[in-house]
């Protein structure tokens, strides 16, 4: 690795080795070389969905394994979905056009009272990252936003996330005010926090406890897939 | 010389406090409600929170005001009464301090903004200078001795808390929280807290970790602390234990006496203020004390014995010394 290889030309690379390219470059957070190599993609010709596929979120995809091993960390993956959103920009209107399919849709927020939206951000950047539709209530939502939110986005996947002792018993006050309206099972309901585990996610009545973000978004697929087999 | 700087001075190891939000939750507080607001609303209980503390054997306990910047308070409507609420906070504190027949150190809680800096994120340098700033004069207006920040991620907050402090001349403590395969979400490890600590102008007078995950990745850190020779007092307050949903309440899952092993084990590691984070009550606190008070100092346990007394670890390393992960190759550099 010397210094002339910044030199890097990002045209001169065939489809290939562009493609690994925009991995790397993902994961280096490189928002600009992303943005340039997404528009040399379309003008080669490829399909904006095989870009998003192929290019973001398999690069997404390598930069959640190493958040979840302990090697890249809440910076590093910032920059990484900040790189991602660049090339989204482009990608996300031809999409629409060209009616690419869609993974699912996702209500997501913070329980209210509870500020520390970094997990949820990184969650939601990366569901967008792996092909989902993301609606994002921001912080401090009462019970009311996200049973509104869910309806009238047709939603199929609840995200809560709660950070502190003091919030993560409203994450219960949301699911049991479902439950008495009958709807609970009409959604997937994912809750992540860093002071949270697998047993306390089934106590309260969640579908499933996600660890992080990259664990969040393989749970969410799963459960996508099981309701498909369903319907 | 601050009453905290003098009892380290006087004394071998000083005891901290347990819990706040879960022993508030005990006194009724409701999901999602801002706990600063019962400095106003229920005083009572913020005093008997403190008072708990006190008769379970604490040298020092932490004011009801965690969430007190104005960031915080924001969420709940209340930031223009950052002044009132952490004032209200310390002088309730002061008021059980001053009774207690023996002196107890009020520390002012001081915990992060929950924004990410710039250029990642929205907050700047000087806007966090300033919210801390804000907060910190308002705790000691109030009488507390020395000011706490707790549960820190990002070394620019950890900074900017420090400026904030030296511009009021505010004697300090600040610990940060462990909690991503032993890093902090930032991914700060252990040693790289005592090189930053060093750095700093304004050093606190001590540092450490608090909250986390469990006791046992809680005493890794501290050991990773020592091993980096810091020259300040190391302060670890772990959580008892892993929260668990029981009968509609909290409960971390941790014993008095598994806490009581917890304190001799994290004094063992070179830990001089030891005390609890979430989950962490009275009866913890006494069965720490005791522990404390009937066990002699020995050697710093191994990863063998930590694991054997306190479950195993969330991660196999903790970020410092050799990299073990293997770097993925890069096509070019940044």
């Amino acid at each position: 690795m010397s210094d002339e290889e910044d030199d890097l030309i990002l045209d001169e690379l065939n489809d290939e080795d562009l493609v690994l390219q925009m991995h790397d470059d993902l994961y280096d957070g490189m928002a600009d070389e992303i943005f340039e190599a997404v528009h040399i993609l379309l003008k080669r010709g490829w399909v904006p969905y095989d870009i998003l596929t192929k290019a973001l979120v398999e690069g997404m995809r390598i930069v959640g394994i190493d958040f979840r091993d302990g090697i890249l960390f809440v910076p590093e993956v910032l920059l990484a979905a900040g790189a991602m959103k660049r090339g989204m920009g482009i990608l996300k209107p031809l999409l629409i056009e060209t009616g690419a399919p869609q993974l699912g849709k996702m209500v997501i927020g913070t329980v209210k009272g509870d500020i520390h939206d970094i997990g949820k951000n990184l969650v939601a950047m990366m569901m967008e990252g792996a092909g989902f539709e993301v609606f994002d209530l921001g912080i401090n939502n009462p019970v009311e936003d996200y049973i509104d939110a869910l309806k009238r986005e047709n939603a199929d996947i609840l995200g809560m996330s709660a950070l502190l002792t003091t919030t993560m018993p409203y994450m219960k006050i949301v699911i049991d005010t479902m439950k008495e309206q009958g709807i609970r099972d009409d959604y997937i309901v994912l809750v992540g926090g860093a002071p949270l585990n697998e047993e306390f996610g089934k106590a309260i009545g969640s579908d499933a406890y996600c660890r992080d973000a990259a664990v969040a978004v393989e749970t969410a697929k799963e459960f996508m897939a099981r309701k498909h087999n369903q319907a | 010389m601050d009453l905290l700087s003098k009892l380290l001075a006087e004394n071998e190891w000083l005891m901290a406090d347990g819990a706040t939000g879960t022993n508030l939750f005990n006194r009724g507080l409701e999901a999602g409600e801002a706990p600063e607001l019962w400095n106003v609303d229920q005083p009572d209980k913020i005093r008997a929170l403190y008072q708990d503390s006190v008769d379970s054997g604490s040298d020092i306990f932490l004011t009801n005001s965690f969430g007190g910047t104005a960031a915080r308070l924001k969420l709940h409507n209340a930031q223009d009464r950052v002044r009132e609420l952490n004032k209200l906070a310390a002088e309730l504190g002061r008021e059980v301090a001053d009774k207690a027949g023996r002196p107890v150190v009020v520390a002012g809680s001081v915990g992060p903004t929950g924004e990410i800096f710039e250029p990642l994120g929205p907050l700047s340098h000087a806007e966090a200078v300033e919210m801390f700033q804000e907060q910190g004069a308002a705790l000691l207006e109030g009488g507390a001795d020395v000011l706490w920040l707790e549960t820190i991620s990002a070394p620019e907050e950890y900074r900017a808390a420090a400026e904030a402090f030296a511009n009021i001349n505010a004697p300090w403590v600040g610990t940060m929280s462990f909690d991503t395969a032993g890093r902090t979400m930032m991914g700060v490890t252990s040693s790289d807290m005592v090189e930053m600590v060093h750095s700093i102008e304004n050093r606190p007078i001590g540092f450490g970790a608090n909250c986390g995950v469990g006791a046992s990745d809680l005493l890794r850190t501290i050991q990773g602390f020592k091993a980096a020779n810091p020259e300040l007092p190391i302060v670890a307050k772990g959580n008892a234990g892993i929260p668990k949903f029981v009968h509609g309440h909290i409960h971390y899952d941790g014993t008095p006496e598994l806490m009581g092993k917890y304190a001799v084990m994290v004094r063992n590691s070179g830990a001089k203020i030891i005390g609890g984070c979430c989950g962490t009550m009275p009866e913890h606190l006494k069965a720490m004390r005791k522990a404390l008070e009937e066990t002699p100092m020995g050697a710093a346990p191994t990863d063998e014995e930590i694991t054997a007394v306190l479950g195993g670890f969330s991660s196999e390393s903790d970020g410092t010394g050799e990299v073990t992960a293997p770097k993925r190759v890069r096509r070019r550099r940044k």
